[in-house]
């Protein structure tokens, strides 16, 4: 079993990170968030951001976005430097984000809030016909206004919108939290389908137990920076020192 | 894309689309059958009023953007429009299309310094404006200050529709209005809308999603401007006048008020708030003089306290539909 979940991780270590994150410090007005955080995403992989509340993952993902005020370091997708982008720069380049709160305009229906957020690629974003094979339960809510949805079909949205896009690099804040099992093994087949059609995801997860059954490598972070890396193949190998550092 | 199945439950906010187009078709019909009933110059009037709240409502209610100085357009396109039919001699068309583009002009150069801030800052900064607006147009000479632009020809609209003729006028002031009413339905409606409220709703959301939202922002804003401006440009020409009411800062409060007792964020509301205000500015204002002003206060402290919603808003939650 070890091999098989190895070899893709090996070859993926070849390629040039499609993400990659040095020193990179972030505030929220006075108060100093990030001290340095570096990590990197490669091509096609799934990678987890773990940690306590409050150790950055968030702000991590917004700083990433570019919607924390202030942010400093660097931050390269593609070799590109994008800190000091504006957050629909770095939308474009094909960088979306999920986040925690979901961002489901109520006002919009359904298929509005699908439809409206705009092609940044000619091709790589998936077809509505594929959307609605991985969330079934969205075609049948088309019409339905999107403060009408259940807390599961937000989620499904939140991720469904942005795989129209064509962006290549996914960042999902916590797509499991607050919702039924049931929900949650679906999203976890929807993220391992996503990373078979070749998106790479960025997950910030409290719930550690899902990202195992998802992710190829795992970031550690507590008070703002980066303390630990691991691959899932030595999940097993780091499962005491992570109870230290989760607390769990 | 595919219909949504039957079962799926019916919410308000269904964007069907249905009850508007009734109501659409009812209200066109009650306009064109209306001067035969009522006083053709009071129904123009309201007319335009409602086309400028119209254009008010799809910054306010749609953009979630409070303008406090809407009047600068209307005013000014009304001189602007005044002005080039008296003294230029044109074509009743041209000189209103002269009005909008004025107001359109306008609209870039405030709305791009306005946008810049939210709130009461925009507010504040369109009052600003506007103000500005108002001392030029009292200062400048075309505008003939106190007297205003008087005795503006209506004229023959393409050399040959005579727009002397009060019915032949209505119906082409009901024309423009409906026109300037649909471009907003279709703004609305459209995927150009959807950002706008979704700006609205969440605007980093938006911008994280790869909307630059100053430009569409900026946009709205110079839209409403030139659709006040047709208002006002087009009032200019039946009522033959322009003068400094259309411009001061009491049109910029008016516009606020017809829209909150219409019902603000609803398509019909600012139609049915102008024509009350307006109604009340003709009729009560024969017989109470400057205590309309009052009333007018009341109905406002009245509408903040017990409908929130506005008249139609009320009536589109009561009966849960999209007006």
């Amino acid at each position: 079993m070890t091999d098989a979940m190895l070899a893709p991780a090996k070859t993926a270590s070849a390629a040039a990170p499609l993400l990659k994150i040095s020193g990179l410090e972030a505030w929220y007005g006075e108060s100093h968030i990030l001290h340095g955080v570096d990590f990197d995403v490669r091509p096609g992989e799934v990678v987890t951001l773990l940690g306590r509340n409050g150790a950055g993952k968030t702000t991590t993902l917004k700083s990433i976005m570019g919607i924390v005020g202030k942010r400093k370091g660097s931050a390269r997708f593609e070799g590109k430097e994008i800190i000091g982008l504006a957050s629909d720069r770095i939308a474009r380049l094909g960088i979306a984000l999920c986040p925690e709160e979901r961002g489901i305009f109520a006002s919009l229906s359904v298929q509005e809030n699908l439809m409206l957020p705009p092609r940044i690629a000619a091709s790589g974003g998936l077809t509505l016909d594929r959307i609605f094979t991985l969330f079934p339960n969205l075609k049948e809510r088309l019409a339905s206004g999107g403060s009408k949805l259940s807390g599961g079909e937000q989620q499904m949205l939140a991720i469904a919108r942005i795989l129209r896009t064509g962006a290549k690099l996914l960042m999902l804040d916590e797509p499991t939290e607050g919702l039924a099992p049931v929900i949650i093994q679906q999203i976890g087949r929807t993220i391992a389908e996503l990373k078979q059609e070749g998106f790479t995801i960025l997950l910030v997860e409290q719930n550690f137990r899902f990202a195992s059954t998802v992710a190829d490598r795992y970031f550690v972070m507590e008070h703002g920076r980066v303390i630990d890396a691991f691959a899932n193949s030595e999940l097993e190998a780091n499962m005491g020192k992570l109870h230290d550092y989760l607390g769990v | 894309m595919s219909e949504p199945s039957p079962t799926a439950p019916i919410s308000p906010h269904a964007h069907s689309g249905r009850d508007e187009k009734v109501a659409f078709v009812i209200m066109t019909a009650l306009l064109l059958v209306a001067p035969f009933v009522i006083y053709p110059f009071f129904l123009m009037q309201a007319l335009c009023i409602a086309l400028f709240a119209c254009a008010f409502n799809l910054l306010v209610g749609y953009v979630g953007l409070l303008s406090f100085g809407h009047a600068m357009f209307l005013g000014l396109a009304s001189y602007v429009s005044a002005h080039a039919a008296k003294v230029w001699g044109l074509d009743p068309a041209l000189a209103i299309l002269a009005g909008v583009a004025s107001s359109a002009l306008l609209g870039i150069v405030t709305g791009a310094l306005a946008i810049r801030r939210q709130g009461i800052y925009f507010a504040m900064i369109t009052l600003a404006l506007s103000q500005m607006i108002y001392f030029f147009c009292l200062e400048a000479p075309f505008t003939h200050g106190e007297d205003g632009i008087q005795s503006v020809p209506q004229g023959m609209l393409l050399h040959f529709i005579d727009l002397s003729n009060q019915t032949i006028l209505y119906y082409f002031v009901l024309a423009v209005f409906l026109f300037g009413f649909l471009v907003i339905y279709r703004t609305i409606n459209s995927p150009f809308g959807d950002i706008l409220k979704a700006i609205r709703e969440n605007e980093p959301r938006a911008v994280s999603l790869g909307y630059r939202a100053d430009q569409y922002k900026l946009a709205a804003f110079v839209l409403s401007a030139a659709l006040a401006g047709l208002a006002g440009a087009t009032k200019a020409i039946f009522a033959q006048n322009a003068s400094l009411t259309d411009v001061q800062f009491s049109m910029s409060g008016e516009v606020v008020l017809m829209t909150l007792l219409g019902g603000m964020g609803t398509i019909y509301g600012p139609v049915v708030g102008a024509f009350i205000v307006v109604a009340m500015q003709q009729y009560l204002g024969q017989y109470l003089g400057e205590w309309v002003t009052v009333i007018q206060g009341s109905i406002f402290v009245v509408c903040v306290l017990l409908f929130r919603r506005g008249i139609v808003g009320e009536i589109a939650g009561f009966f849960k539909r999209s007006l």
